[in-house]
């Protein structure tokens, strides 16, 4: 057993606890929660939010080298907070978890790396925009006034790979559910969620066969929450998908003893449709063995009133991020009604 | 059938069974106890060393001792991967332990192991984790403590930031352990060290658990002596009962196997209980082992037992091992026995002149290797090979030397029962010699090491009172109070001395640079074994530096030579002094040399000169407003010293009285088992008209009369056991050498204890003679034929 795993599990709400989730599900007493129709301030709200119990920074990029070959990166900062607020030095309640994800179409690495907050080690800033854990870092490169998040510098390193990636963003932030208000269960948990789905991407992957240069479109997810799931919701299915004519969707699927499924669609030029629970429907194909379990990586995603009807085929069936806390996460393609390119995470399995 | 009719000899003889038993499962106890307690201070290493470092992981330090936090924000930042570590003396409760401040998010896996399935809200809010042990020696405490296997004994294991809270060093940290790979380039003012603990202690602690693996040995062997006299005796009474069983027509096989078998049952219940008296013993020991390992060399060692069935299966591996060693030669003489061989109840061994001479020859030879041993012999295994070759050729020899002895009483001897006294004690001597040898062993053990400890003793409270002349020392909560402390202090005190210390690696030795006030104190009262010429005002001027005696002796360093010092290059060495009780190499600089070499290392200590120390130390409890705590008075630290080496030497004078206890049993199952035998010795006498009264009178007085001889005996031996610990054993286990000091008054006790030993093993035959009356002496005319 491991002190992190431990120190995860008692924080009652980093997201991607994909094992036992035990206290997701308890009272967010102490810290705010998040209330229907609180607009959204920005840059303010690219920063961290300490009264919260957890929220995340999350990048993902699908990519392709000069030979077509696809490639899938992802930068996470996870913030998970023991209490609410923030204070100097080790008595911060801040706990501050990095994951970096790189894939490729025979091997997925991971590595995640943890600090307290509160030293300095790890933290957000929200102007200038700056997202750090160690060496690994989010960073705005956006000229004076216009959104931090429209251009943006990442980097990570591991052992035995790392990317330094340059994303621009080609449209406007997009809020999910309403107005940024974004319901996670029937009973009503609820998160604040919002994206800036339009990256166009160019950097450089560090392999263990040398540097690959890569192009290719980015996502980037912000959440933040007191309690964002219901206690027998035991894991997800979350997909973000960049079709060729230009929309995007992004929809998941919460499993428990009810299936809670949301979703959001999104033309090209940035305008969002809040898809309610079951309008979108997510049917396993087919299951691989991946880390001594069985695991649906191939999908079937309806839209019926829309007459979309995809099938999701994964770059790497073994993109495992093999860490204290584990889940599967890595770069899709999608063909059907649309082709496109996306990244699914599945947790809880 | 056949093995029934072997084991219905000992229904017969449940003394000699006794004996061999108790023989076996002494032998059995004292090795696997010794084991028991080696196994369990080595594992106590391990915790220690994973609780510090992952696998051989290194850590990066500065020869100061702190670093400010901000240096591990600024590594991590450049992506090295780094764990900081706030450490110190702090007093809790009851007690005075090490508070470990880690940071468990980013500290090893081997740290994070200490605090699995615990409360780590309640740890990063200021609880702590420590072993049982050490929660108990607490008491109650303000800190919430969680009982942990996992934390050495003496630790407390907390968060980082209430360490630093506790210690007083506020974005200071002791230093990092590094978790990834090691950095390009190394960042100013750190360096890299090797943090495993664990086999530093395992290296410092090797020699005292061979030391205590020798006298395991040394007591196994000694049991064994029991068991072979057992094992011959009742191969001997059985001879007839051998013809008789083969004359039926069982095969020589069977019988063999059946003997054996025999000899292994007893070995697997003698095993047993072995382990059983054994496991008692080491947990009856290891509290003092503990405080000894803990004083000594600061290893945490708990002082509770844990079961483990490695040493278990080890000590029931070396029972049958004993019984096999012991019991095999009289297997082998029944696979040689012709059928018919005469059956008369020979007694077992009845030396003769060639056995005794092939004794002497194989002294000899012991005593040729021991020799060698010790002049081209090098390292603690040869010291001890030494030590055995000498103890067993001596113990070979020791029949042939009472031999002589008797010979020469007997030339003296007018009367014709004393001629007889000497006449018969030499013809029972064969018979008697096993358990002599065992108790002349016995004995020069107990000679050399009480010699050595005792010298030891008088060097080190000599040293001692030279060492210790500051009236008191203060140890001041960080480096502003020092420089406060010491402003304070210079005005009301006659000297204020400060002691500073960077660790360091001396001639490849872990270590560490001390700074040294050029002063009257040091002039006048450091002892120096070995100085060059005009030493200190050479120390004073820079010259050179002083070294301890470990460093001199393992690095074969002395006065004319050069060492190298961190960032000072090779300097001349000006004198070695004496250290003792501190395993480390050390080296001294003047001060302020040392403050040049390694600026801003903070005052660890104090040391204060003055002529009232009670004003002094009212003056810094009221006035400067020290917490009691953190002032030492001259006698209690010295009182702390000689605690300290009283609990070294404590297991050894422990395991002493053990194997005398041994031979002394040895000589009993002897006594005992010839006691019979003997009675058609005595019977003429007794016709003759010596009273049973006066024949076991004599029978007492030539117990007495053999121990005398053997403890006469066993002197040279101890001696040279004692030089060879002192001027071997000691310079290569600990680093110093002492002078050899004799202590008569030791031997004198010592010999009324082998007397009475000797008495109380003669005690009961003879009273079993004397109370017989004369019927039995009686009965063996009856018998004759």
């Amino acid at each position: 057993m491991n002190v992190k795993v431990l120190l995860f599990c008692l924080l009652p709400a980093a997201p991607v606890l994909a094992q036992g989730f035990a206290g997701l599900g308890t009272d967010a007493e102490g810290f705010a929660v998040p209330e229907r129709g609180r607009a959204l301030q920005f840059p303010r709200d690219h920063g961290a939010h300490p009264d919260y119990r957890i929220e995340w920074w999350y990048l993902t990029a699908t990519l392709q080298d000069a030979d077509g070959r696809d490639y899938g990166a992802q930068w996470t900062l996870f913030r998970s907070a023991l209490a609410p607020g923030e204070s100097e030095g080790w008595d911060s309640p801040q706990v501050w978890m990095g994951h970096a994800g790189l894939t490729t179409p025979d091997t997925h690495f991971s590595a995640e790396r943890f600090a307290r907050g509160g030293i300095g080690q790890a933290d957000v800033a929200a102007a200038p925009f700056a997202a750090r854990i160690d060496d690994w870092h989010m960073t705005s490169t956006a000229p004076d006034g216009a959104d931090a998040y429209s251009a943006l510098q990442i980097a990570a390193r591991d052992a035995d790979f790392g990317y330094d990636l340059r994303l621009e963003a080609n449209g406007p932030l997009v809020l999910h559910g309403q107005d940024g208000y974004s319901v996670k269960s029937a009973a009503g948990q609820a998160s604040y969620y919002y994206s800036q789905p339009f990256y166009s991407v160019t950097g450089t992957l560090d392999l263990p066969g040398g540097p690959v240069a890569v192009t290719g479109q980015g996502w980037l997810d912000r959440e933040w929450s007191s309690q964002p799931l219901a206690s027998d919701q035991t894991g997800w299915d979350w997909f973000s998908i960049v079709l060729e004519d230009g929309h995007r969707l992004m929809g998941f699927q919460l499993r428990g003893r009810q299936t809670f499924t949301a979703g959001t669609w999104i033309t090209p030029q940035g305008q969002a449709t809040a898809l309610p629970d079951g309008a979108l429907s997510f049917t396993p194909q087919g299951t691989a063995q991946v880390a001594g379990r069985d695991i649906p990586v191939r999908w079937q995603i309806d839209w019926p009133e829309q007459g979309l009807s995809l099938q999701t085929a994964p770059v790497n069936p073994q993109s495992w991020m093999d860490l204290t806390v584990s889940y599967w996460e890595g770069p899709i393609r999608v063909t059907g009604s649309h082709d496109g390119r996306g990244y699914l995470e599945m947790t809880g399995y | 059938m056949t093995l029934q009719a072997l084991l219905s000899h000992w229904a017969r003889n449940k003394m000699q069974l006794a004996m061999l038993l108790a023989g076996l499962t002494l032998a059995t106890a004292l090795w696997s106890g010794v084991q028991a307690l080696n196994a369990q201070a080595r594992g106590a290493y391990a915790t220690a060393a994973a609780l510090v470092s992952t696998d051989g992981a290194a850590r990066l330090e500065s020869p100061s001792g702190q670093l400010p936090q901000a240096l591990f924000v600024e590594l991590r930042r450049a992506g090295v991967l780094v764990s900081p570590v706030a450490e110190g003396r702090f007093i809790m409760g009851d007690t005075r332990v090490t508070l470990l401040g880690i940071e468990p998010l980013t500290a090893p896996p081997g740290t994070a192991a200490a605090l699995a399935d615990g409360d780590l809200q309640g740890f990063l809010s200021g609880g702590g984790y420590a072993h049982p042990e050490t929660v108990a020696q607490i008491g109650a405490s303000d800190m919430a403590l969680t009982p942990s296997q996992a934390v050495p004994v003496g630790t407390v294991l907390v968060d980082i930031g209430t360490a630093q809270t506790a210690l007083g060093m506020a974005d200071q940290i002791s230093h990092l352990m590094l978790t990834g790979p090691a950095p390009d380039a190394m960042p100013e003012g750190l360096r890299m060290a090797q943090a495993d603990a664990g086999a530093e202690l395992d290296g410092l602690t090797d020699s005292f658990h061979l030391n205590l693996t020798a006298f395991g040995a040394l007591a196994f062997a000694v049991g064994l002596f029991i068991v072979h006299s057992a094992v011959g005796l009742a191969f001997e009474q059985r001879r007839g009962l051998f013809r008789t069983l083969r004359s039926l027509g069982v095969p020589l096989r069977s019988l063999t196997l059946a003997l054996a078998l025999e000899l292994a049952l007893m070995a697997l219940i003698a095993g047993l209980a072995g382990l059983g008296l054994g496991y008692v013993m080491a947990a009856a020991l290891l509290p003092d082992v503990a405080a000894t390992l803990r004083g000594l060399y600061g290893a945490p060692v708990p002082g509770s037992l844990q079961f483990s069935p490695v040493w278990a299966l080890a000590g029931l591996a070396m029972a049958f091992a004993g019984a096999g060693l012991a019991g095999g030669q009289a297997l082998w003489r029944l696979w040689h026995m012709p059928v018919l061989a005469p059956a008369q109840p020979r007694a077992w061994a009845i030396a003769s002149g060639r056995a005794m001479r092939w004794q002497v020859v194989g002294a000899l030879a012991l005593g040729a290797l021991a020799f060698v041993l010790g002049v081209f012999g090098s390292g603690l295994f040869a010291g001890f090979a030494l030590l055995a070759a000498a103890l067993l050729a001596a113990a070979l020899l020791t029949p042939a030397a009472l031999a002589l002895c008797l010979r020469m009483a007997a030339r003296l001897a007018r009367a014709p029962v004393v001629q007889w006294f000497w006449a018969d004690s030499r013809q029972n001597l064969p018979r008697l010699s096993l358990a002599l040898m065992a108790l002349m062993l016995a004995l020069a053990a107990n000679i050399g090491v009480g010699t050595m400890v005792a010298s030891f003793r008088a060097t080190f409270i000599g040293w001692l009172d030279q060492r210790l002349v500051a009236e008191m020392t203060v140890t001041p909560r960080d480096a502003a109070q020092a420089r406060e402390l010491e402003a304070f202090l210079t005005s009301r005190v006659d000297a204020v001395l400060p002691l500073r210390r960077v660790d360091a690696t001396l001639a490849g030795q872990p270590g560490a640079v001390y700074a040294m006030r050029d002063h009257a104190t040091f002039r006048d009262n450091w002892p120096l074994i070995q100085a060059a010429a005009d030493s200190w005002d050479r120390l004073a001027g820079e010259q050179g530096a002083l070294i301890n005696e470990q460093l001199a002796r393992r690095a074969g360093l002395w006065p004319g030579d050069r060492v190298a010092l961190p960032g000072a290059g090779d300097v001349a060495i000006l004198g070695v002094y004496p250290d003792y009780g501190n395993p480390l190499a050390q080296a001294i600089v003047t001060e302020d040399w040392f403050d040049r070499l390694y600026p801003d290392t903070p005052t660890r200590q104090l040391a204060i000169r003055t002529d009232d120390p009670d004003a002094t130390r009212a003056a810094l409890l009221d006035e400067f407003g020290l917490t009691a705590q953190a002032i030492t008075d001259q006698a209690q630290a010295k009182a702390l010293s000689l605690a300290i080496f009283e609990r070294t030497f404590l297991i050894t004078g422990a395991l002493n009285v053990l194997t005398l206890s041994v031979a002394a049993l040895a000589l009993f199952a002897t006594l005992v088992t010839l006691s019979g035998l003997r009675l058609v010795q005595l019977a003429p006498l007794w016709a003759m008209g010596l009273t049973v009264r006066q024949l076991a009178g004599l029978e007492l007085a030539r117990a007495l009369v053999l121990a005398g001889l053997t403890m006469v005996l066993a002197l040279p031996v101890g001696l040279m056991l004692a030089q060879v610990l002192l001027a071997v054993i000691n310079v290569q286990a600990f680093g110093w050498r002492l002078p050899l000091q004799i202590f008569p008054a030791d031997w004198a006790r010592l010999a009324f204890w082998a007397g009475l030993a000797m008495l109380a093993a003669s005690a009961w035959p003879a009273w079993r003679l004397w109370r017989g009356g004369g019927e039995p002496l009686l009965r063996v005319f009856a018998y004759e034929r």
